[in-house]
């Protein structure tokens, strides 16, 4: 009796295994038997805010290749790719991209798209910046206010702009964030370093009553704004410019340079640029191909 | 507020819909869950037995060992297995770095302590009451070790639970070698986790709460195992 039923767990173990491994198997075989696959790391303003979810399938339709997107932040990204752990990336910070190639990782980038930047904020608008178009202005009449500004702190192309926007206002951010005060009194801290992603950023500042900085992209998409509102828009430095870059072969040879070749080829076609531009939330467009003029 | 009011339509919108993606989110959490627990549990529950069996140098150390790692730190575990799994890693070559398989992995490193400390803590228990006469009985220690597991099944089933509750409800780890890919490594947690991103906090609860019926459903499921188990009663020898 007790022999039948330890014998009937051990059938139970067998069998739950059995089921539970197809899909991991699956996984590790499929570059044989599923469709190309492609690994692209990515930054999670174009994952975020739908527009990879919007393009993608069109690209797969085509080619049949499949695109597996990591988003993170661009820091993060660079350093997946530069891992090895990745076919291509698609992130939005110049100086970090440049840092990559020089560092011997990428090859050819291409900019694909573009938008702004934009600062949102709470509708009192405490330092008064609604509808002005100067955004070092606009930071110093923050800093001045003392009114509270979440920073995304996470290394990703939004926080490297934002810290290179604060410099010629003279202010250094390390040292007036809750960190430079011991942590002690992070509360009556204006300048809130949250060390999170562009949706992290945007639910704290709702929470805070806080001015931040976003791409259009992941605000237009965003769905808790509570009282935030675009406080600043249109100031040309506030360019947000997307580039693809493929991994350099001789570093990183196990990387798929023929389906990732093919998918920057594709983003660059008419085709692409058609589906980038195409993309809209509410009928305002959150990409713009990278032929529009810039402002 | 208004998120809460929201909570029981979206919810039942989730349920009751029950789209392609959701399923497919919802199976993945379950089989990574799932197989992780499993395999824990394989090893884990005669480790414990064994631990609560034998009487070797170093026993203390490890249990020690697998108590003090319940509170392993999902993150933890999720960086230093994607440093041994990255290409440029140790283990690259395997290339299951951002697929499920890794994912498991990292369940299965999280689970084992868990499944083998509750083990051990129970086993140590029955041992005092039945040891002797499993010895006598004339089975050797280690021929003993599935007649404990059989006499302890309630309370091994407790760890296994404690297992899965541990894996099905974790994200960080997840998150950092799955990659949270759309179609293919998104979980219910890491779902949740971009959901709350994106800024839509109803709909990220609302997948909370669907996650939350699924854990009662597998715990109901458990239990209903046991209960039928149980008529035939507990006995020491067979």
């Amino acid at each position: 009796m007790k022999r039948i039923r330890r014998s009937r767990l051990a059938v139970l173990a067998a069998l739950a295994l059995l089921t539970a491994t197809p899909r991991t198997v699956q996984a590790q075989m499929g570059t044989a038997t599923q469709p190309e696959t492609i690994v692209l790391a990515s930054t999670t303003s174009v994952e975020n805010s739908g527009l990879l979810a919007h393009i993608l399938p069109g690209f797969t339709r085509e080619t049949g290749i499949e695109v597996h997107v990591v988003a993170q932040g661009t820091g993060q990204a660079l350093a997946t790719a530069a891992h090895g752990d990745a076919d291509l990336v698609l992130v939005h910070d110049p100086d970090a991209e440049s840092k990559f190639i020089a560092a011997g990782h990428g090859v050819s980038r291409q900019e694909i798209a573009w938008n702004d930047f934009i600062i949102v904020g709470p509708g009192a608008d405490p330092a008064h910046i609604a509808g002005t178009t100067d955004v070092l202005a606009a930071l110093r009449a923050i800093a001045a206010a003392k009114a509270p500004f979440v920073s995304r702190g996470d290394n990703s192309g939004t926080d490297a702009l934002e810290k290179r926007l604060w410099k010629p206002v003279g202010l250094d951010p390390a040292t007036v964030s809750g960190a430079a005060a011991g942590g002690t009194m992070a509360g009556s801290v204006w300048y809130r370093d949250i060390g999170g992603g562009m949706g992290a950023a945007l639910n704290a500042a709702a929470a805070m009553e806080a001015y931040t900085m976003s791409d259009r992209g992941t605000w237009l998409s965003f769905g808790h704004k509570a009282d935030l509102r675009i406080v600043l828009e249109g100031d040309p430095r506030l360019l947000n410019r997307y580039d693809v870059i493929l991994l350099n072969p001789q570093t990183h040879p196990q990387a798929k340079q023929g389906p990732a070749r093919r998918f920057a080829a594709w983003l660059a076609s008419p085709e692409g640029q058609a589906a980038i531009g195409g993309y809209m939330i509410a009928g305002q467009r959150l990409f713009h191909p990278e032929s529009d003029p810039k402002p | 507020m208004s998120d809460f009011l929201a909570l029981p339509r979206l919810t039942l919108g989730l349920l009751l819909g029950f789209d392609a993606a959701l399923l497919r989110i919802i199976v993945l959490s379950v089989a990574v869950s799932f197989s992780a627990t499993v395999v824990a549990s394989v090893l884990g529950l005669p480790l414990g037995a064994a631990l609560a069996v034998f009487r070797f140098r170093g026993r203390a150390p490890l249990i020690l060992l697998a108590n003090a790692l319940l509170g392993l730190p999902p993150v933890v575990v999720g960086l230093t297995l994607y440093l041994l799994l990255s290409r440029s890693g140790p283990l690259g070559a395997l290339g299951i770095l951002f697929t499920p398989t890794a994912m498991v992995i990292a369940q299965f490193v999280l689970a084992l302590p868990i499944v083998t400390a509750l083990s051990h803590r129970a086993m140590e228990g029955i041992w005092r009451d039945y040891g002797d006469d499993l010895l006598v009985s004339g089975a050797s220690r280690l021929r003993a070790i599935p007649h404990l597991l059989s006499i302890g099944r309630r309370e091994s089933l407790t760890a296994v639970l404690a297992g899965f509750g541990r894996t099905i409800s974790e994200v960080g780890a997840i998150l950092i070698v799955g990659g949270n890919i759309a179609g293919y490594t998104r979980t219910m947690t890491t779902a949740i986790v971009l959901e709350t991103s994106e800024g839509n906090l109803a709909f990220a609860l609302a997948l909370g709460l669907v996650l939350i019926a699924l854990s009662v459903a597998v715990s109901a499921c458990a239990f209903g195992l046991e209960a039928r188990s149980r008529r035939t009663p507990r006995r020491g020898t067979a």
